[in-house]
């Protein structure tokens, strides 16, 4: 007996994903324009990782006084001081703006620091983090934060054009592209910090996306070698229907695993999941809306491998 | 597709044991674990420091401090060279990368050229059997203008040594401390990473690592002049950490620049209390040329102050009272029981060649990390449960089979992760969890395949079949493209974004295996003993 099945695709779809286009290319845009503005008025909330300076995590006793501690630790000329509470009422961030003068500069502010809060709290605090980036470090980290998402950009791009045409590649790479700058702007927007884990969510973001957009490329060309006298649009909106049940499944067992991290997995990594979330909806956004129309105007030629054509049955089926 | 060859069965099913068999040992504790047979394999997950808690410095060699330090030296050696062959000479100096001195008696040129001739030292044979290079090059300009400098070969195996000397300090100070399981690495041309688990407040450690210890014996300058307040050439002014003038400011010595004892020639060093004074004193004895050394100025000297010099403060200037002849001695500069044990410390583990510069570091406390390592848990069985129960309710029998290989997924993850001792970190838990969405993919596609077959009409079979077998390239070209962007993020990236593109990396590899090949499997097996009519995926 057949047990009921969760569906959230109807098992047969017909939207004509292909006539949205330019809605969706309209909404792409804007949302392209809102991520780039944000990160050019608003800028990022560099962590240490790249803007160098001190992060403290420290657990005080009883709920801490953020107000007092601001206070004294704004008086000791370190420059600009940062609080907040982190995960509890007992548990208080601290960021220390970079210090002029070097390395040595970073660990004597960092001893201040620490001096003041044993004043402010008294023995009972516990500190639980101490990190410092100096200036040197943190500019390589960025320098290698860019070339790694260069270099991660380059290779999709070759793979898919490898693996299929130059148009599959270009768009791959134009989809990819899209969804980083989304992803950053969308750092930009919410002001969560922006350090190493990151650059990690943002390379994990396209590695998820590409991954997408190749499922529905991939069909593209299967179906260009089965159909070949269909229409590319219709065509096209075939495969997205034939692969919708498929990226809408994978993203939300994607996007269930990362809404466990995000509420249970502790303050530390809360950004660095939250910021995935919000990438995987839109690489899966843009592998349909984005990925697939592009193909039409990279005017993708038909029957480039028709050599290769195959026939709806395969010879081999049902001999195992 | 039923057919399975007998050895592929054998190879999947010797991979799964093998990865359980793997995985075990991170049931145990470290004392149960010793009580296993020796057969069994017994290395856990290699916990990084921000689950552990512990402190990662990264310390950068200040390699323009050695080359300052040479500089200097070598004007010293042309100041005694040209004094010694009663040369007169002006505007001796470092000028950029090189010392210059002007001869001022024309007459003197050849001699003056004779007299530094003797600086210069070969440089150690290369490979290349040593084309006979000096490690100094001198040129001689018009009017008497000698300039001296290092020679570029030199000078890199200069650098490479100052490195590898530096780690050999590093290490032995930092056993001397007695960390547990320290981690000490090069990274790049001038640094050293230093990892040390369970240490929470590296504030000590990195004030040890950060101190030179170059420790010198030399006299103190008696001459008029140094006694009227100037200081003359080949001494120089120091001030004491340890010792006030009558105003209550660090008193200041004019100590000869020349060494008569270096630190080098310690063999010993022990903090103790002198039951006299009541005061902690340090102990030390000189090896035997040191020994020798320290005897012959003590015999010249009596009388007469000498300075103890630590990295160019004067820790104290005793009068000598008589020959020291034992080779040994004592340090007595208002110490308390620690400066006094982190001093012989330093002394016995051995100066630094070049200063050490803390330029990033990371300390996380153990509550932190076990903190962490309880979020990561409750993330990684809820994130699980989700997946799981989604997967069932959508695919019923068939999604069964998903998830008995996702279980099975993890379970060679952690092995794996035992087996190369690769190091988990927050987020590698973060890509653990992360892959369990990600790995289902590859059975989605199967599964969404094998449906559509259905429909158009194929046999139970043909649609398993054609559903493995067309799925098989897109799941081949999507997770190749992930695990590419995972590899160039573990090249680039450092400790805990590291762990991440481990498991990421890993977990997608497996998921290829277990998604693949044991889900197939258990279907096959399935399908030859209920022979079902129908499939409902």
């Amino acid at each position: 007996m057949p047990m009921p099945r969760l569906r959230l695709v109807p098992t047969e779809t017909h939207w004509p994903f292909m006539r949205w286009r330019n809605f969706a290319f309209a909404l792409t845009a804007a949302l392209t324009l809102l991520s780039a503005g944000a990160m050019y008025v608003q800028g990022f909330n560099f962590g240490i990782d790249f803007a160098g300076g001190i992060v403290m995590e420290v657990r005080t006793p009883e709920r801490a006084d953020l107000g007092k501690i601001r206070s004294h630790l704004s008086g000791l000329g370190l420059g600009e001081v940062a609080l907040q509470e982190f995960g509890s009422p007992n548990d208080v961030l601290i960021r220390v703006q970079r210090q002029e003068g070097g390395d040595e500069a970073q660990k004597a502010a960092v001893d201040k620091v620490t001096a003041a809060l044993r004043e402010d709290v008294g023995e009972g605090i516990s500190f639980r983090r101490t990190e410092f980036v100096g200036p040197k470090v943190s500019g390589e980290l960025i320098e290698g934060a860019v070339i790694a998402t260069l270099i991660s950009l380059v290779g999709i791009m070759l793979y898919v054009w490898f693996r299929f045409e130059w148009q599959f590649g270009v768009g791959a790479a134009i989809t990819t592209i899209h969804d980083v700058v989304m992803t950053l702007g969308f750092f930009a927007v919410t002001g969560y910090e922006f350090n190493l884990s990151s650059v990690a969510a943002v390379l994990t973001v396209m590695g998820y996306s590409i991954n997408d957009t190749v499922v529905v490329y991939d069909r593209i060309r299967e179906n260009l070698r089965k159909f070949k006298t269909m229409d590319l649009q219709a065509l096209i909106d075939l495969c997205v229907n034939q692969t919708l049940s498929r990226t809408v499944m994978t993203s939300i067992t994607t996007l269930l695993a990362l809404v466990a991290l995000v509420v249970f997995g502790g303050e530390v990594i809360r950004s660095f999941c939250a910021s995935m979330i919000f990438g995987i909806l839109i690489g899966t956004y843009s592998s349909i809306f984005v990925a697939a129309p592009l193909l039409i105007h990279l005017k993708l030629r038909r029957g480039g491998q028709g050599a290769a054509a195959t026939t709806d049955q395969p010879a081999s089926a049902g001999t195992a | 597709m039923l057919y399975f060859a007998p050895w592929k069965i054998v190879v999947i099913l010797v991979t799964c044991l093998l990865g359980i068999l793997f995985a075990v040992p991170n049931l145990f504790t470290r004392e149960q674990l010793a009580t296993l047979p020796g057969w069994m394999p017994a290395q856990q997950v290699n916990l990084g420091l921000d689950l552990r808690g512990g402190a990662y410095l990264l310390l950068e060699v200040d390699l323009e401090g050695v080359q300052r330090e040479r500089l200097e030296s070598l004007v010293e050696s042309v100041r005694s060279e040209l004094q010694a062959g009663r040369i007169r000479y002006t505007g001796l100096g470092v000028v950029g990368n090189a010392v210059q001195v002007r001869i001022r008696d024309a007459a003197q040129f050849d001699t003056a050229r004779e007299a530094l001739n003797k600086i210069p030292q070969p440089l150690s044979a290369g490979f290349l059997g040593g084309s006979g290079g000096k490690d100094v090059q001198i040129e001689a300009g018009p009017d008497g203008l000698f300039t001296l400098s290092f020679a570029e070969q030199g000078l890199k195996e200069r650098a490479d040594a100052a490195i590898s000397e530096s780690i050999e300090i590093v290490r032995r100070r930092i056993d001397e401390l007695g960390v547990t399981e320290p981690s000490i690495q090069r990274q790049g041309a001038d640094r050293i990473i230093v990892q040390l688990p369970g240490v929470g407040d590296p504030g000590r450690i990195e004030e040890i690592l950060g101190t030179t210890a170059k420790m010198t014996f030399r006299m103190v300058d008696t001459s008029p002049e140094a006694i009227a307040g100037r200081t003359p050439p080949g001494s120089m002014l120091l001030t004491s950490d340890t010792e006030r003038g009558a105003d209550g400011k660090p008193r200041t010595f004019v100590v000869r620049k020349k060494i008569e004892v270096d630190g080098d020639e310690l063999e010993n060093a022990q903090a103790a209390l002198n039951q006299q004074t009541g005061q902690w004193v340090v102990n030390f004895r000189f090896n035997s040329a040191g020994g020798r050394k320290f005897a012959n100025v003590t015999k010249e000297n009596v009388g007469k102050p000498f300075a103890i010099v630590l990295d160019n403060k004067v820790i104290s200037a005793p009068v000598i009272r008589e020959p020291i002849l034992g080779g040994s001695g004592q340090i007595s500069g208002n110490f308390n029981v620690q400066t006094a044990n982190d001093l012989a410390l330093l002394l016995r583990a051995g100066a630094l060649p070049a200063p050490l510069n803390v330029v990033e570091r990371r300390a996380i406390g153990p509550d932190l990390g076990a903190d962490s390592i309880r979020a990561g848990w409750i993330a990684s069985v809820i994130g699980f449960a989700l997946v799981v129960v989604f997967v069932f309710a959508a695919y019923g029998l068939f999604g069964l089979f998903a998830n008995i290989a996702l279980v099975l997924n993890l379970v060679l993850l952690v092995g794996l992760l035992s087996l190369l001792q690769a190091t988990l970190t927050l987020p590698g838990i973060a890509g653990i969890v992360l892959t369990m969405g990600m790995a289902v993919d590859a059975n989605v596609l199967i599964f969404e395949r094998i449906r559509e077959e259905q429909r158009l009409g194929r046999g139970v079979i043909g649609s398993i079949d054609a559903g493995f077998k067309r799925a098989m390239s897109t799941i081949l070209d999507s997770n190749l493209t992930t695990i590419l962007t995972a590899i160039v993020l573990f090249s680039f990236g450092t400790g805990p974004v590291r762990g991440f593109a481990v498991t990421l990396m890993l977990g997608i590899a497996i998921s290829m295996f277990t998604a693949i090949w044991v889900c197939r499997l258990m279907l096959a097996e399935w399908v030859r003993r209920r022979r079902p009519r129908q499939l409902y995926v």
